[in-house]
């Protein structure tokens, strides 16, 4: 195996089909491919598991119903009674960036939530959505979320610069958290990948280091899905329930 | 799924729908009493909350740099708004980050309870 080995190589985005509308490249890409593959299997994971509809749930339906609860539970728990109408959208969020983050584990696919293009464009979705339902539920009662009460009146400008930068600061953080974890481990991956044949019988070692590097990606897969989730949740708990 | 006719699954269990509720109920009160000690917000390990740190710091301090050079290019006032608003980002992280270990989480503003005791004293 001697072929050139760039650890960076796997975020690499292939066109795979062409499109151009106008100047704007809309071209059909391994991550679109994948971003496909992720809403299929969630969908079929939904639409097909509980089929059966049976009382005691077998393998398949429980894995469902327990990802439903699960997020049920989540958007009661942080959003209360009123976050019902919000679960739909915060399940669909889970699903995709779970989907995306656990398809990526699986060796020579794409991890699409990867690239920061995916997450902020997402991050960004869920702001605007957030802001304008604030904008909706509270009216210019909104702007009062920028000052915070019992603030000295001299201080006020700088206070409300500061939570304004801190307001805009919501999107990229939730998208860097994700993008950045997902990046650095799947690099770290490759990178200890990369030790295992030079090394030749001493090669183990690497591998038993892959081992659990690869537990603990699990785990982040998961954990950042859950974390991107639980974070839309308080932020719309955020806009509802403004003081 | 054939998984859904397991056989190992008692004869009980398919007998009594009313049983079944009330079983049913049972493990669902118990779940939601395990759960409610870990509601308030993320599950948080060293690392993690180090992590969250890092990125909320120099999320800060990009976004602050980033609306100041937009207001630069605007206003062709070129460096001032973005120094000053780089200071004003990094402010804004450290005060983030604050409210992050002082546990009041991501919310926006202060802590409802502490605003609430201000309200009523004014």
């Amino acid at each position: 195996m001697a072929e050139a080995h760039n650890p960076l190589e796997q975020f690499v985005i292939q066109t795979w089909i062409p499109i151009k509308i106008g100047d704007f490249d809309a071209s059909f890409t391994n991550s679109s491919a994948f971003m496909l593959l992720a809403v299929i299997a969630a969908t079929a994971l939904m639409v097909f598991a509980v089929r059966p509809r049976a009382g005691v749930p077998g393998r398949w339906q429980l894995l469902a119903e327990l990802s439903y609860q699960f997020i049920a539970k989540m958007v009661s728990d942080n959003i209360g009674k009123e976050g019902r109408p919000y679960f739909p959208f915060v399940f669909s969020i889970f699903m995709f960036v779970l989907f995306g983050n656990l398809i990526g584990m699986i060796p020579y696919t794409f991890t699409f939530t990867s690239h920061i293009a995916v997450t902020l464009a997402m991050a960004l979705v869920i702001f605007f959505m957030v802001t304008i339902i604030a904008f909706i539920k509270h009216g210019f009662h909104f702007f009062s979320f920028f000052l915070p009460a019992g603030v000295p009146i001299v201080l006020a400008p700088l206070m409300v610069a500061i939570e304004v930068i801190s307001y805009f600061t919501r999107p990229f953080s939730l998208s860097v958290r994700l993008f950045a974890n997902m990046m650095a481990g799947h690099t770290l991956l490759k990178v200890i990948g990369g030790f295992v044949v030079p090394l030749g019988i001493f090669g183990v070692v690497p591998i038993a280091g892959l081992v659990g590097v690869m537990g603990l990606e699990f785990l982040i897969a998961f954990l950042q899905a859950y974390i991107f989730t639980i974070l839309t949740c308080i932020y719309i708990n955020d806009a509802i329930h403004m003081h | 799924m054939s998984e859904d006719k397991n056989p190992q699954v008692p004869n009980d269990q398919n007998g009594d729908q009313k049983d079944f509720d009330k079983r049913l109920q049972r493990a669902r009160d118990l779940s939601a009493g395990v759960n409610q000690g870990g509601k308030t917000g993320l599950p948080e390990s060293g690392k993690g909350k180090a992590m969250r740190i890092g990125t909320e710091l120099i999320v800060a301090i990009a976004v602050g740099g980033g609306i100041g050079f937009l207001i630069d290019t605007w206003l062709e006032t070129k460096p001032w708004f973005f120094i000053g608003f780089l200071f004003l980002g990094n402010a804004a992280g450290l005060w983030n980050i604050f409210r992050l270990t002082s546990g009041q989480g991501y919310k926006v503003g202060f802590d409802r309870d502490k605003q609430s005791e201000t309200k009523e004293t004014e």
